[in-house]
């Protein structure tokens, strides 16, 4: 296996998993080859338990290392052209969603938004623009700074969409992000996050066990194992 | 840095423990240099097995530290037996939390006004058994330690039942209680025989720690214990303080011997469990189903309460007697109330709490942040530490305080730090951590891991998760963790008194110095003063965090303690 820095000749974008794998105290979770290009929704299916999860926390560099964990990762992950693998979370520009919204309970609406805003985007007029722009295009216009916990479901879904958006991903995961949602929400949220993912050409590897959330990504849908 | 948090922590807790029991046990043997013991010798133990009354003082720490225990434990179980899930359960624990927080010498001196001659309970049956004087009986102080064991049991209840508390959810206590239930068996023996087993191996360390404090505490034993002898831990105390330097070597082959009398009750203890566990399982195995346990169920709760109510009480007590102007015997309140001895007192207690919190601030703030830095490398790592390192954890609660504290002024001397605000600190620390870690794992390992997963994918480095999302989820827990350790500092007597050679004033220390003169007025503003900080401590706490999010409904998940 060659783990390489060097940027890639053969793909320029999108976000590639060249033979991925994850053994699990040596049983084989996730092997997988697949390349997402910018904008594309692919569609993980698979029961629960199956390592989906750990998938995506792999591509984020969250997933627990070390013997004790007993996990063992092969293959190479890369984004628009660079090996993510050895790279700090913080340093990889992958955002994920997970089906709880995870918004930070200590934190206003604003606020939320704001952690999440590069600190490259400097002064207090600036930022606050941003921010409520961010809120305007997702129709929760002077939610500011209401607290996270006063919002409707959906309301909090579409704020950790645009809390993830404005960390200026280039990559989205979402960890079954419509799962906890009522059905007739579920739609509504479902076309907003794919609409934002497409718009902002954003590779976008989703895992789910409900078939619906395939359909309604409209892409490819494989299976890890 | 952080990496190095665990090691630098557990140094700090273990080799204080270990520098005072080889400066104990060195002059044990009869080498002092600074006293003129140069050579090794037994003449310590000579002299030790000399003193009157040896073999009753050994058996008194012995037998009352394992009574006490059993009792305690054995009280605590049947309570969650018999109660767990139900509202009376979740009714007992709120009101036995509080009692954690009061210093153990404030719990004894106020269950000592209660059960003395002239207290509170006999008080109120005077009129009714036609007493115009004090009745003729030995409640305190009795020969055989029975008030030093109830003084013991009613502050380790809390302690146990918090600590068994945390185990449940482990054990999946909940769900086996069911199912068991529908097997046909009562509440009590169905839990048991299917939950307490699976909870023990949890608790064991905190049991093991009570038992070594029983065997060897001082305070509660000097207020409430048997005098003529006392319990050994009380006389080595009183060895120590003699003028006549050349005790301090009888006091030091007695400390060993306090460290054997405890590693002994831990063994007789183990075999008990062993034991324990062979005849439950048979007893498990018998099938018997035990239906009709009311009974039972009752007398767990009256137990509970009755322990609670006699702390609750004898803290009311206290504050009677503060305030109280003349009293005569058969009275139940003072016939007036006077201020005149706050009054008089007054700036003497200024100093004293002054003392008392600073030397507190400075042990809570250092562990708090030991604490956070070990938990902060073992969330960044995915290392959680193992059984062995919980015993380190718990190695400065299961050793006789009494056994290492005047090695450690010997080594504390040795260093030029004798006698010092640092030291005494330094030596607060040894049980602060503990306590304060203890307090603290469980929530922080809680907390939710997306939240920072989440915050380091949308950019923010470690240190940032750290500051901005972590720590303020935990406020609560983090300021509860602080409270904790603030009563545990504010309890602290040995150490204080050893440590800081009389130095230092704190409100536990000039309380316990009170409890041979028997003013009890004295007694019950200092008493008190114990409790005013870590109510303080407790009170912010609650208070902080629901000022700070008053505007932020979901920190109420994240404010559950």
């Amino acid at each position: 296996m060659s783990r390489t820095l060097n940027p890639d000749s053969t793909t320029s974008s999108g976000l590639e998993l060249r033979r991925v794998s994850i053994r699990l105290n040596g049983r084989g979770l996730v092997d997988i080859d697949i390349g997402i290009k910018p904008g594309e929704i692919v569609t993980l299916m698979g029961p629960s338990g199956s390592g989906k999860s750990s998938l995506l926390a792999h591509i984020c560099g969250t997933l627990p290392s070390g013997r004790a964990a007993g996990f063992e990762v092969g293959g190479q992950v890369v984004l628009n052209g660079m090996s993510l693998d050895g790279l700090a979370p913080q340093d990889r520009h992958v955002g994920i969603l997970f089906q709880d919204d995870l918004l930070f309970p200590h934190l206003s609406v604003g606020g939320n938004l704001a952690f999440a805003l590069p600190s490259t985007i400097r002064g207090r007029d600036e930022r606050r623009q941003r921010i409520d722009e961010a809120l305007e295009s997702a129709g929760l216009g002077g939610f500011t700074d209401r607290d996270p916990a006063t919002l409707s479901g959906g309301q909090r879904a579409r704020v950790a969409l645009m809390r993830v958006l404005l960390s200026e991903p280039d990559a989205l995961l979402l960890d079954e992000p419509f799962s906890k949602l009522d059905t007739e929400l579920r739609d509504q949220i479902r076309t907003f996050v794919f609409d934002q993912a497409r718009l902002r050409g954003l590779p976008t590897l989703m895992v789910t066990h409900d078939p619906e959330d395939g359909a309604a990504a409209g892409g490819r849908i494989v299976n890890p194992v | 840095m952080l990496r190095f948090f665990p090691a630098f922590t557990l140094i700090l807790m273990i080799g204080p423990v270990c520098a005072g029991l080889i400066g104990t046990m060195l002059p044990a043997f009869g080498y002092l240099p600074a006293l003129g013991g140069d050579g090794i010798s037994i003449d310590p133990w000579r002299d030790l097995l000399r003193q009157p009354g040896l073999a009753i003082s050994v058996r008194l720490s012995l037998v009352n530290g394992l009574v006490a225990t059993l009792i305690s434990f054995s009280l605590v179980m049947l309570f969650c037996a018999a109660w767990q899930g139900t509202r009376i359960f979740a009714v007992m624990q709120r009101l036995l939390s509080p009692i954690l927080s009061v210093p153990h010498a404030a719990a004894a001196f106020g269950l000592a006004f209660l059960i003395a001659p002239s207290g509170w309970i006999v008080r109120a049956v005077a009129p009714f058994a036609g007493w115009d004087r004090p009745p003729d009986i030995v409640t305190l102080h009795d020969p055989m330690g029975i008030a030093l064991i109830a003084g013991l049991v009613a502050k380790e209840i809390p302690f146990l039942l918090l600590m068994t508390l945390a185990a449940l959810p482990q054990a999946d206590a909940d769900r086996t209680r069911q199912v068991v239930l529908t097997f046909g068996y009562g509440r009590v023996v169905g839990w048991l025989k299917a939950v307490l087993p699976r909870i023990y191996p949890q608790i064991r360390l905190p049991v093991l720690a009570v038992l070594a404090y029983s065997t060897s505490v001082v305070d509660v034993a000097m207020i409430l214990g048997p005098t003529t002898p006392a319990p050994l831990a009380v006389r080595i105390l009183g060895w120590l303080s003699d003028p006549d330097l050349s005790h301090r070597f009888l006091a030091s082959a007695g400390a060993m011997l306090q460290l054997i009398l405890v590693l002994m009750a831990i063994v007789i203890w183990r075999g008990g469990e062993k034991l324990a566990g062979f005849w439950g399982r048979v007893w498990a195995e018998g099938g018997m189903r035990g239906r009709r346990d009311g009974t039972l169920r009752r007398f767990a709760a009256g137990a509970a309460i009755l322990s609670a109510g006699a702390v609750f009480l004898g803290l009311a007590s206290l504050m009677v007697w503060s305030f109280a102007g003349y009293w005569s015997f058969p009275e139940f309140l003072p016939r007036s109330f006077s201020l005149r001895l706050w009054m008089r007192e007054y700036d003497m207690l200024g100093a004293i709490l002054w003392t008392t919190l600073v030397i507190a601030v400075l042990s809570v703030m250092v562990a708090i942040a030991l604490v956070l830095g070990c938990l902060e490398n073992e969330t960044r790592r995915f290392q959680k530490p193992g059984q062995g390192a919980m015993l380190l954890i718990y190695l400065p609660l299961l050793m006789p305080q009494i056994s290492f504290m005047f090695g450690l002024q010997v080594f504390f001397t040795g260093i030029g730090l004798e006698r010092t605000l640092i030291s005494v600190a330094i030596v607060h620390l040894i049980f602060v951590l503990p306590y304060v870690f203890l307090s603290l794992a469980d929530p922080f390992r809680a907390l939710d891991p997306r939240y920072g997963q989440t915050a380091l994918c949308l950019g923010a480095s470690p240190a940032r998760v750290f500051w901005r999302v972590r720590l303020p989820l935990l406020t609560r827990a983090v300021l509860t963790a602080c409270a904790v350790g603030l009563a545990v500092s504010v309890g602290q007597y040995l150490p204080t008194l050893l440590i800081g050679a009389g130095r230092f004033a704190t409100v536990t220390t000039e309380a316990v110095a009170l409890a041979s003169g028997g003013d009890r007025r004295m007694i019950g503003i200092y008493g008190l003063l114990q409790m005013i900080l870590p109510f303080a401590g407790f009170a912010l706490a609650l208070l902080i965090p629901a000022v700070v999010f008053r505007q932020r409904r979901g920190m109420a998940d994240h404010n559950r303690v």
